[in-house]
């Protein structure tokens, strides 16, 4: 029931809204029709004025306009605005009630004059009506007074008595529908009374007296009468109808009324009419028409003395008023809806009422005037209309709805304004927080670099004192303990500049270096630098860099390197997969939190190696444009055909999501414009746990807070690589990855580089900041050829790939029967062998027999046999014996130095390592002797210090306690090599100072370093900002003070040292 | 040369107290370092240099600190002048004090600041006394015909 009642309701709230559309939508239209109308009007009826109101409309168009102009012009100004438009609402608001008020005056005048003209219409035709059948009675009773004069007067004896007459008006009275009762009053002169009298047998009775006593009794005898008193002459009613038969014998000269009729009538001729008057018998109100019968044929020019000498009688006919109109109006239409009044206006100013009830009512009334033929007398007839005018509804609509739909536009306007108020204050709010939100942005990474920098400066202090301690005398527990706090402190330090880069990225102020570098020896430094811990973990790691990729690329191998390492770091922490009990592990990694890092490093990772299986970590770089082109090979290869022979998650999967791929059918991306440009794809192959499915969305997200233990597995991996993302975004490249818990991990990205080996010869300046690592390529083996014996394409490619770049020709086979018969070969000859250990392992029968062969060959052409020893093996002795053959075990990762190194050692040539890892530069000390340095520093302490350091290198140093002395030095021309600038100085600041040296500089330019104690991150970019060109910490170290001036110095021509 | 070989053992020993102390760090190593035949009492004339100046920044401290109104820019930038020159002879329990020092400058804290003024005093007066017995032992090994161990 409920639930039909709710339906109900809802169709009547439907119709309801319906209506009220509907309205709106006919108001509209009927408004839109009526404005056309009114504008019509005006323009046509009033002419000038019509134009005048155009011309108003179009100054009032014109005001809009320039309001819209000063909105314009106010739109910066909030208060101006707000006043305005409030001021406007209110001219809204005002102007279309007027509007509306006119409106409806206008609506309901029109009303009123039609109104008006429909009761002047009515009203002339019910007068007009009247007119013609008072007219129409008026002729017959003439015409009867023809008769009398011709039938009574003409002959003689008369053809007429009062029987006849009687009869004959009675018969006839349908001619004269509005008189009730016609008469004849003969004349009869004083002289002839008696003789009529006699004739007629009644006296001539008085009227006057008849007048005066109401009719009490109807068939009141006429000889109650009194008779007439002595005239001149009398008119005594001879013949009459019926109805009114109790009027013969009454002199109709003694009524006053009559009598004056009577005299008017025959001295005009014409018919005449009384005043009205109650009648004698019905009191209804009449008038009597009284018409002069003549004893001749007058001429229609007599004189009315001509006229009262030839009268002979007087007719008179009696006209009801009342029921005449009456009935008159019964015959019309419409009778209800107008009331009718007549009067007689001969005194102007006492109109004398014949029909219709007196009500007083000062509505709308319409007069007629009544033409009843007699000139002396002047009727009229009065109109009203029975109801009241009705409500102008049409009027009160158009008006409410105009009203209603400006008032709607103004409440839109004002809700607008308002909105746009709100909204642009919101806007206001809203750039005032993100003032706010950016302030503290700011601060927030103030704060972190300020407070890593403070952790530094202490750890730096426990890291100095763990080093020193390692050189005391201690026992090996010690040693154990110190290496494990050193490597936890060294975690943290690596921690902290990983947050401070985080912070970095986040502020938006990390910005990538320009320079050459040479990506092969980038890999190299990385393979060394896991290759410890991966041969901890017995891990095979590996690098092969497409021949693609351009000797020399410019990009900022610092932050390239970062991402890899990170990569590497992480595939390495996880790239294991531990079988134990990690219980212990995991306890100590929850207590830990932070120290996370440490307690990988402190080789906890090493308890669990020896569960571990083997596996590898590859890290493959290659032009983009050789990836694309051979991405559609590669999907049938067998997930065997790996390093490690482990499965590894699939390296498409993890870019298939990259945008370069995906456009690969429009165009290529960077083939055609970018010459110069080389995108690079490197992916970090490991079979590791793999990550979680669940954890994989969040991979990159910093500081990610996912369920405990994902976060126990990638302790390292949050930052890291949300840190590697950002730096890849910079180098406008993509990261992806594929991940298979169990499985492994297959990072993947992309990043852009400018060719540098095009133009090789840049400043010397940032040719000597590429490290003289491997930039070299010992031209010794040249031309040289190689085979390698290896099962594995994917192993043998890396190989060949490092083996290639030492400039020798390296030839492929895949097992050592392969391998003897190219040897056996006449035609080639192999400079050289590698053997990987798999292949000799696994053929141990053949080895021996290959050992044999190689023998065989003519001394001096005999190929030197080395052994691929993976990290498993090498915990052998460096050279295996076979037989009585030497082979060298070379331990993988393979790099080209280590290579170069060993074949140089096999081969008995020049052993010596340009890499000793001592400090390159300590043995180039003299790249200072004889530069003279300017120190700058208000604290007479550094300055000593720092001038003693720099001293220590030969350098000549002047010093300078303030920024003023040293812009005066400075002033060119001036001896100096560089300078060292303070930068906290009263007076005159670091900054300050170098700005005014630089302006002062004309040509050269003197290298300037500052000396800061805040190592914050925004300090270097401040210092360039001055035109500094780099700084060093305080407390300052002789070395890094060296080591910073060399840099910008060139270094010592041969004629300087 | 058994005399001479205990000077020397009594050195190492007071140095290394130093050093774990956290009187000196790393920085007077450098410092260290940096003496050589041409300029045979370079530490000696640093220190001095420093303790000088300790001194009277100390002294105009002091009498700021004791105005009605304090000028902490003042303080602060003598502070900074303190620590910059602790640091660099490597008195590293003078810039430690320093560094709160110069915390209480930036939070108006004239209660913090003449403590801290006092634990400089303090500290000063301590390694003044260390270091000069550590020259004097110096001087000693050298008078007994000795050389000053080079530091590591």
């Amino acid at each position: 029931m409920s639930l039909l009642h709710v339906f109900g309701f809802g169709l009547k709230v439907g119709h309801l809204l319906w209506m009220l559309c509907c309205w709106i939508v006919s108001v509209i239209s009927t408004n839109w029709l009526i404005n056309g109308g009114i504008l019509e009007t005006q323009a046509c009826l009033l002419g000038d004025g019509g134009k005048m109101w155009l011309k108003c409309m179009e100054k009032v168009s014109g005001n809009s306009c320039k309001i819209h102009h000063h909105y314009y012009q106010y739109i910066g100004s909030k208060r101006v605005r707000k006043t305005w438009w409030r001021k406007l609402l209110v001219a809204w608001i005002v102007g279309w009630i007027t509007v509306s008020v006119w409106i409806f005056w206008y609506m309901s005048s029109q009303a009123f004059e039609k109104r008006k003209e429909t009761l002047a219409s009515m009203c002339d035709e019910r007068a007009r009506m009247l007119q013609d059948q008072f007219n129409v009675s008026m002729n017959h009773v003439q015409a009867m007074s023809i008769l009398i004069s011709t039938f009574h007067h003409g002959k003689n004896p008369s053809a007429i008595d009062q029987r006849t007459f009687a009869r004959y008006t009675e018969r006839t009275a349908f001619e004269r529908p509005l008189t009730s009762g016609v008469a004849y009053a003969v004349r009869v002169l004083h002289s002839e009374r008696e003789q009529f009298e006699k004739q007629q047998g009644w006296t001539i009775k008085r009227m006057d007296s008849f007048e005066q006593n109401p009719v009490h009794k109807d068939d009141n005898a006429p000889k109650a009468l009194e008779p007439s008193p002595i005239q001149e002459e009398y008119a005594p009613v001879i013949f009459a109808q019926d109805t009114v038969a109790h009027v013969v014998s009454l002199d109709m000269l003694s009524g006053t009324e009559d009598r004056e009729n009577v005299l008017r009538a025959r001295a005009s001729g014409k018919g005449v009419l009384t005043a009205p008057f109650r009648l004698l018998k019905t009191k209804r109100l009449g008038v009597i028409l009284t018409f002069a019968v003549y004893k001749t044929d007058l001429p229609s020019n007599a004189t009315p003395n001509e006229r009262i000498q030839s009268t002979d009688g007087y007719l008179g006919g009696i006209f009801d008023i009342e029921s005449l109109v009456e009935k008159l109006l019964q015959q019309l239409a419409s009778k209800q809806t107008i009331l009718v009044n007549v009067y007689d206006t001969t005194n102007q100013y006492h109109p004398i009422s014949m029909y219709g009830s007196n009500v007083s009512d000062d509505g709308l009334e319409h007069v007629s005037a009544l033409n009843l033929e007699d000139p002396f007398r002047k009727h009229e007839m009065r109109c009203r209309f029975k109801q009241k005018p009705p409500w102008p509804w049409l009027a009160i609509t158009t008006s409410i709805g105009i009203l209603v739909i400006a008032l709607l536009i103004g409440y839109i306007f004002h809700a607008t304004m308002n909105r746009i108020a709100k909204v642009e204050d919101d806007y206001h709010e809203m750039k005032e927080l993100i003032k706010r939100a950016e302030a503290a942005d700011v601060a927030k990474s103030q704060f972190l670099a300020t407070v890593s920098h403070e952790i530094r400066t202490p750890m730096n202090g426990v890291l100095g004192m763990l080093h020193m301690l390692m050189d005391t005398d201690l026992d090996a527990t010690q040693q154990d303990y110190v290496r494990t706090a050193q490597d936890s402190g060294k975690a943290l330090v690596s921690l902290i500049n990983e947050v401070l880069d985080q912070a970095k990225i986040e502020s938006g102020k990390i910005e990538l270096e320009a320079v050459q570098f040479d990506l092969r020896a980038i890999m190299d430094d990385v393979l060394a630098l896991f290759s410890g811990e991966a041969h901890e973990k017995g891990i095979e790691l590996a690098v092969y860099v497409s021949v693609g990729v351009p000797e020399m690329l410019i990009g900022d191998p610092g932050r390239f390197r970062q991402i890899i390492t990170n990569l590497m770091g992480n595939s390495i922490k996880v790239g294991i997969r531990p079988l134990g009990d990690k219980k212990i592990l995991t306890f100590l990694l929850r207590k830990s939190g932070m120290m996370k890092y440490c307690a990988l490093s402190l080789g906890l990772m090493g308890i669990l190696s020896q569960f571990t299986k083997k596996g590898h970590i590859f890290l493959t770089v290659h032009p983009v444009e050789e990836v694309m082109d051979s991405i559609d090979v590669e999907t049938e290869s067998s997930s065997r055909n790996t390093l490690s022979g482990l499965p590894v998650a699939d390296r498409r999967r993890s870019c298939a999501g990259f945008k370069i791929f995906n456009c690969e059918g429009s165009s290529h991306p960077l083939s055609p414009s970018s010459s110069d440009l080389i995108n690079l794809i490197v992916s970090v192959e490991d079979t590791g746990e793999g990550i979680p499915l669940e954890a994989q969305p969040r991979v990159f997200t910093p500081f990610m807070q996912v369920d405990p233990s994902i976060s126990r597995k990638y302790g390292g991996t949050g930052i890291g690589l949300s840190i590697s993302k950002c730096l890849v975004g910079l180098m406008n490249g993509e990261i992806g990855f594929a991940s298979i818990p169990d499985i492994g991990s297959t990072f993947t990205f992309t990043a852009v580089f400018s060719n540098g080996s095009s133009n090789s010869n840049d400043s010397k300046q940032q040719k000597q900041r590429i490290k003289n690592q491997c930039h070299t390529t010992p031209s010794e083996f040249q031309h040289m050829t190689a085979l390698v014996v290896d099962p594995k394409p994917v192993r043998a490619k890396v190989s060949r790939y490092q083996i290639q770049r030492l400039g020798i020709h390296v030839e492929l086979v895949s097992d050592l029967n392969q391998g003897l018969s190219s040897i056996s070969n006449e035609n080639r000859v192999f400079k050289m062998v590698f053997v990987e250990q798999e292949a000799w392992d696994k053929e141990s029968s053949i080895s021996a027999h290959f050992v044999n062969s190689i023998q065989k060959i003519e001394l001096g052409f005999s190929p030197i046999l080395f052994l691929l020893g993976n990290s498993l093996s090498s915990s052998r002795t460096n050279t295996a014996t076979s037989g009585a053959y030497t082979l060298s075990i070379i331990t993988k990762p393979l790099k080209a130095s280590m290579l170069a190194a060993s074949l140089q050692r096999a081969m008995g040539g020049n052993t010596g390592n340009p890499r000793n890892g001592e400090h390159p530069s300590l043995s180039l000390c003299n790249h200072l002797v004889g530069r003279k340095i300017l120190i700058v520093d208000d604290n007479r302490v550094n300055l000593i210090v720092a001038a003693a350091a720099l001293k220590k290198y030969g350098a000549e140093v002047i010093s300078a306690d303030s920024g003023k002395k040293a812009i005066k030095l400075l002033k060119p021309p001036h001896q100096f090599d560089a300078c060292f600038m303070d930068i906290q100085m009263p007076e005159m600041d670091g900054f300050e100072a170098t700005k005014r040296i630089r302006d002062m500089e004309s040509n050269g330019h003197i290298p300037i370093l500052a000396m800061t104690a805040d190592v914050i991150q925004a300090t270097y970019e401040e210092c360039q900002r001055w035109g500094m060109d780099g700084y060093v910490s305080k407390p300052f170290e002789a070395e890094q003070l060296y080591q910073e001036v060399s840099r910008f110095l060139q270094p010592p021509s041969t004629a300087n040292s | 040369m058994d005399v001479l070989s205990q000077l020397q053992r009594q050195l190492a020993d007071f140095l290394a107290s130093l050093y774990r102390e956290g009187f000196v760090d790393d920085q007077f190593t450098q410092l260290q370092k940096l003496q050589d035949e041409s300029s045979p009492d370079f530490v000696m004339e640093v220190v001095s240099l420093f303790f000088e100046d300790c001194e009277k920044l100390v002294n105009n401290m002091a009498k700021v600190l004791e105005q009605q109104v304090v000028d902490f820019k003042q303080v602060d930038s003598h502070v900074h002048q303190l620590k910059g020159s602790s640091s660099s002879i490597g008195a590293a329990r003078i810039r430690n004090v320093c560094i709160a020092f110069k915390t209480f400058c930036e939070g108006q804290n004239r209660e913090g600041c003449l403590r801290c003024l006092q634990q400089v005093n303090h500290e000063h007066a301590q390694l003044k006394a260390n270091l000069q017995s550590l020259f004097t032992l110096e001087r000693q090994i050298v008078a007994a015909g000795g050389s000053v161990p080079a530091m590591q």
